[in-house]
Parts: C-alpha cells; structure tokens; sequence
C-alpha cells in the first residue's frame, strides 16, 4: 500500500497567547490523495484555517508551538526549513482565501500579481509571466484576459477576483490547492460557478484539494470525503455519502439541522446548534462536545466527561462518540423523522 | 489630472477667502480699538481720527475687507502713497508694506521646514520600518521607547540646552544663524543645521511610531499573508507590498504638518533667534497688527491647502483605488 498523498498524524498547533495557550489544534490526523476534494467543516473557531496554515508553515514560529507530521509526497513539512517552505508555498501547494478583495493586494495589477508568483517559482522573464497570467485568466473563464491584465482587484467583481485568486493559486500546476471558504464571500451564483470550476479545472489538473468551509452545502456539491471538525479536533471523517447519509456524531446532527431544507417553509430560523463552542484556552477534559450534547447521559453515567473519546475506526467513516453504533443509527433515523 | 487640479485650486481659493473673511471680522468683533493701540499713550481724539484714516479703519468692516481683497490684485492707495499688487496692506506698528514683509522671512521658514522633513522622515520612517520589521525584538523596543522620549520633549528646552552642550561648551556645531542658499549654500547648512536638529526631534519620534504602527498594520492584512502563502520571503513582503500601503496615513499626516511647519515653527525660531514667518506670527498677535496677522494666515493657510492637493495626488499615485476626480 503506498502513503498518501498528503498525510497529516497526530497535528497540534499551540498559541501562546497573553491570556494563556490557545489549543487550536489537538491531535488531528487525515489524508488525501490526489485527484480527490476532502471537506473540512466545522463552525467558526473549530480550527480549520489554523489546521490549513500549519500545512504551509505560515504561523509565526515565535508564539506558535506545532508538532505531530505533515508529510506531502514524502516530505516531511514540520521543521522544514524556511527556504524549503517558500519554494513549497504556491508552487507545490497553493491557497486561496475566503475574501478576494483584501486578500489581493491592492496596489497591484493582478497580472502582476499572478506573474510575480510564476517568475518566483520558474525563473521564468517578465514578457513569458506576462503570457501565463493571460493564459490562467483565460482558463479560469475571465472573458479577455489580454486587456484584463493589466487592471487591478478593484476593477473586477466579488466572482471575478476569486477567478483572480484561483489563476493565481495554480499558476504554477500546484499538487494540492487549499481553499479557505473560498465561496463564502460570494452570492449564492457566484458561489456554485466558482465550486464548478474549481472542479473542472481539478479534472484537468488531477490537484488535490482541501475545501474549507462551514457549509455543509459546499461539501455535498465539491468534495468526495469530510472530515467535521469540533474544537481542534475531528469528530467525524468519511466519504460525503456516509457522514451526510448516515452521519453518526451528533455534533454532525447538529450541523445537519442547521441546514436549510427544501421542504420547510422559507421563513422557518434555521436552528445553529445549541450552546457555544469551549474555550481553547481550557479544553474541558472528556469530550469536547460533552457541555452541548443532548445524549451525554445516555452514553452512560460521567464517561463523556471524563475521557476523550477516539476517531474510530481507523479506517473508513469513523467517528468520536461513545454512543453505541445502534443508538447512533436509531437517534439519527428519528432525528430523520421528526424533520420529513 | 487636469481638472482635478483645477476644481481643487478653486476649492482652495474658496477656502482661503473664507478663512481671510472670519479672521476680519472676528478681529473687529471683539471689541478693542486698534487705532488707540497705535496711536499710544498720548492721544488726543483728533490724532485719534487721524490714525483711523490711515489705518483705513474708519470704514465699515466689510468696506474695509472688499478694499483689502480687492487690493491683493489691483493695488491699493494709501494715505502714505500707492501700494502695488500684490498689495497686504500695511502694517499698523511699523508700516512696513506686510507682502514685502512675508517676501523676506519666507526664505528663513522655508529653509528650516525644508531641512527639518528631511531629517525627521529620513529617520522617522527609516527607524518605523526597522522597529516594525523586527516587532518585539530588541531594535524594536529601542526604537519605540526613543520615540516616546523622543515625542515628550520640549522644543524650547532641548534647543537651549543643545546650543550650551554643542555651541557653547563643545563647540562643534555653529550658532544658529540664517544665511541665505543662494548666497552661501555651506554657511546656510551649518548655521540651520542645529534649528533642524531640534525641530525635527518631536517629528521624528511621531513619524516612528507612525510608520510602524502603520507597517505593522499592514503586515497583519490578508493580502500579506497571500503573498506569503505564494511563496514571497518576508523581506520581499516588506518591502513590495506592505510599505505601499503603511504610507498613505504618513503621508496624509506629512502634509498637514509641512502645512503648519510653512506657517511658521514659532517656538523654534524663537528659541534660535531666527527670523521667519513664525515670528512675524508672534509680533502681529501681540501688537493687534490685523494686516500683518491676515498675512501671516494667509501664508500658512496657503501652505496648508496646497499641501492637501499634493496628499491627494500623491495618495492616488500609491494607491489605484483613488481616482482623481
Ligand atoms: N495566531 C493565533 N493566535 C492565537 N489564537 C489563534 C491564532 N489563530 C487562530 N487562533 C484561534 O484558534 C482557533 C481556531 O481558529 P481558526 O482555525 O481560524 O478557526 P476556523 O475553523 O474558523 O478557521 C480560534 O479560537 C482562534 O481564535
Ligand atoms: S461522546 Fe458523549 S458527549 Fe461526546 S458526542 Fe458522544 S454522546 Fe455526546
Ligand atoms: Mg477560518
């Protein structure tokens, strides 16, 4: 069996903060292979842009403690030099961010910007960067790109600067494309044509690509597996059939009927989960979600708050709950019910 | 470009009768007589009414103001003889002819705002940029408690003490004095180099914690952490994008305050004895002199204004998003 793509074991990222250390990470561990989408979701806080970060080495190493492994086609990027890293970072593994606007920079023309990417990883001149940034505008469907080039962010729409954005990332044929809720800034159109893109150009390119986001809608339509995210840690992992049809955490109920759903009325609130995520200063010990969960107790007396329940299996959908797999299936199934 | 230059030399203009007109009228609001003033201590009313002819202040207040407005582009005749365009007036202490005045100190007040910005952004931003690259490190916790010492100073004290220290017991540095550019550009260097010195001080210590906080802010934008995540170094970080951004506030800032500095730097030119525009200022305020005092105005208005222009200009060039209209 050979190792994936990417493959992270054991993550932590720790910030040492005025108020105390910040456990934005605690022992996280997926993989990827090329040519798939894995979903990150999770709500705001639960650590999913700090999991993402740590994968370019882009925290700031003087408050930032990190260990476990993050090895990308058999590189090992924890402790990777910084030189090694800056020739990693939009060449072998690009990002792109939730805001296009500010996270272009202002003050350059976007040719500019997406050449200065390609020369830095290619040598290659001016005139031939020039030419690239016009052929990635074109392949990310920026209707004339010759003249485009030399505009800058402000002069393109929301959709548009993402289309930016992504020429941008893979200028430079990146293995594995990290978006960082690359849609959530934009209306809801916009959003599906730049989710098919991102797919197109993902079929041409065989990239691997890690889709941040805290919508659930985002992962059914992009991604092929999910890893939910609570509080630094994964709750749940599988394919997108298995923990959307048969989700077995009930972090990931919550999530799931938070959604909007097509046969309730449109003026129905949607229902976040109760209760608000902990402090990641002083993680409460046991399960992290014991404080919001509805069915601590019937997992049995005092277990959900005093140790930490794994991922398992290993392999496969897997999930982190002490719930039998019987009561996992019967309180989904009513929760399925209730809602029709 | 071209109309934006002139809507705003207009929008100046406008902004320059306003400020000319409230100084005239809040000056003959208060109630005191310039005339007596003038006139001294023995004074018969008959002198009295004198005085007021030739002061031109018998008048009523918005005459006087339409003749002195009127004046700055025809020229003006006066009971001592014909004042040629463009005509101030005169000055009620001295008579002496107040654009001829400003003509004479301007150079002074030019020469030492000029060389003082020279000094206080060449180390105010140089210092900003160092104590921001290296956040939290030692040459940025010198760098910033330089600065607050720095800012806390006072110009009067620093100058007087910094003239016995270096010209008068060390002697290394000359005695401040005012010598024309055009007639000894090394004498006019040395003998400003110390007013230059102090006056920059307090600037410096401002444009340092300026830059940096303003450098500091732009590090912690997304656009930064993008060029990292592509793969830029920090140094190329800095010193391509982010510096662009950090420097609109300075500018803003720079512009205003070679306003006030061309309006006069009264303190330190009082503190080296030069004379300047700052201390034609200080006399019109003491001695009523409303001509001199519409003058000095004038010219720091001017400046102020003008240099709002340039900010603007230069905002748009830095940065695309301004458009220019
Ligand atoms: N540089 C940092 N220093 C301290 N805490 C941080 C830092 N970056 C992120 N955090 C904290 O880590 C947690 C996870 O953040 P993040 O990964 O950005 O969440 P999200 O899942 O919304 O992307 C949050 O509580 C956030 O406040
Ligand atoms: S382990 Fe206990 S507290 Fe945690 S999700 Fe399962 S039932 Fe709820
Ligand atoms: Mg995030």
């Amino acid at each position: 069996m050979t190792a994936p793509f990417l493959s992270v074991r054991d993550l932590t990222v720790d910030f040492s903060t005025e108020d105390g250390v910040v456990h934005a990470v605690n022992g996280l561990s997926f993989d990827i292979e090329k040519g798939t989408t894995l979903g990150i979701v999770g709500e705001s806080g639960s650590g999913k842009s700090v999991t993402n970060l740590a994968i370019l080495g882009l925290h700031d190493p003087d408050f930032t403690s990190i260990s476990g492994e993050i090895v990308l086609d058999g590189q090992e990027l924890i402790g990777a030099s910084r030189r090694e890293l800056e020739r990693l970072r939009g060449n072998k593994v690009a990002m792109i961010f939730q805001d296009p606007l500010t996270s272009l920079s202002p003050f350059h023309t976007v040719g500019r910007q997406i050449g200065e990417t390609y020369r830095k990883h290619t040598g290659a001149s001016r005139a031939k960067a020039r030419q690239r940034a016009i052929e990635m505008l074109g392949r990310v469907g920026i209707p004339q790109p010759q003249s485009r080039v030399d505009d800058h962010p402000h002069q393109f729409s929301g959709g548009m600067r993402q289309r930016v954005m992504i020429a941008m990332a893979l200028v430079c044929d990146p293995d594995l494309l990290i978006a960082d809720e690359p849609t959530t800034a934009l209306d809801v159109t916009v959003q599906a044509q730049i989710l098919d893109l991102l797919r197109d150009l993902q079929e041409q390119t065989g990239t691997a690509i890690i889709m941040i986001t805290h919508d659930l809608g985002v992962v059914t339509s992009a991604a092929h597996e999910v890893l939910v995210m609570y509080a630094g840690r994964a709750v749940e992992r599988g394919t997108v059939r298995e923990v959307l049809g048969s989700p077995r955490h009930p972090y990931t109920w919550g999530l799931l009927s938070s959604l909007p759903r097509l046969s309730a009325p449109v003026d129905v609130p949607l229902v976040p989960v109760r209760g608000t995520p902990p402090s990641l200063i002083n993680v409460p010990p046991g399960c992290p979600f014991h404080p919001r969960c509805d069915y601590a107790a019937l997992a049995g007396p005092g277990l959900c708050g005093q140790e930490r329940p794994e991922l398992s299996p290993h392999r496969g959908h897997g999930d982190a709950c002490y719930l039998t797999p019987a009561q996992k299936r019967d309180i989904f199934l009513e929760k399925v019910k209730e809602h029709l | 470009m071209y109309r934006f230059l002139v809507r705003r030399i207009l929008g100046a203009a406008m902004i320059l009768l306003i400020i000319s007109a409230l100084t005239f009228f809040l000056f003959f609001a208060i109630p005191r007589d310039p005339a007596a003033f003038a006139c001294g201590k023995l004074c018969t009313p008959e002198t009295l009414e004198i005085v007021r002819r030739n002061l031109g202040i018998d008048e009523p207040v918005f005459l006087q103001y339409w003749h002195w407005l009127v004046g700055i582009f025809t020229g003006r005749d006066f009971t001592y003889g014909h004042c040629d365009a463009p005509c101030l007036g005169y000055s009620f202490v001295n008579q002496e002819p107040i654009f001829q005045a400003l003509v004479d100190r301007f150079p002074t007040t030019l020469s030492l705002t000029f060389g003082a910005a020279v000094v206080f952004l060449l180390f105010g931003i140089g210092m900003g940029m160092i104590a921001a690259a290296r956040q939290g490190r030692p040459a940025d916790k010198i760098a910033s408690s330089a600065s607050l010492i720095g800012a806390s100073m006072q110009i009067y004290f620093v100058g007087v003490l910094a003239t016995w220290v270096l010209v008068d017991q060390l002697q290394i540095i000359e005695r401040p004095s005012y010598t024309p550019l055009t007639e000894n550009p090394l004498q006019w260097f040395y003998g400003l180099l110390l007013p230059w010195l102090v006056l920059s001080i307090i600037f410096t210590a401002n444009y340092t914690r300026m830059t940096r906080s303003s450098m500091v802010e732009q590090l912690g934008e997304d656009y930064v952490r993008t060029a990292r995540a592509k793969g830029m170094s920090a140094r190329t970080v800095f010193l391509r994008f982010a510096w662009r951004g950090a420097m609109g506030p300075v500018i803003t800032i720079f512009g205003v305050d070679l306003g006030v500095l061309l309006g006069g730097a009264i303190i330190t030119e009082q503190t080296f004895s030069l004379h300047g525009i700052g201390e034609l200022s200080i006399k019109a305020v003491i001695n009523q002199d409303l001509p001199m005092l519409l003058g000095v105005i004038l010219v720091a208005a001017t400046a102020i204004v003008l240099f709002n222009i340039v900010v603007d200009a230069a905002y748009a060039f830095i940065d695309p998003r301004v458009r220019l209209s």
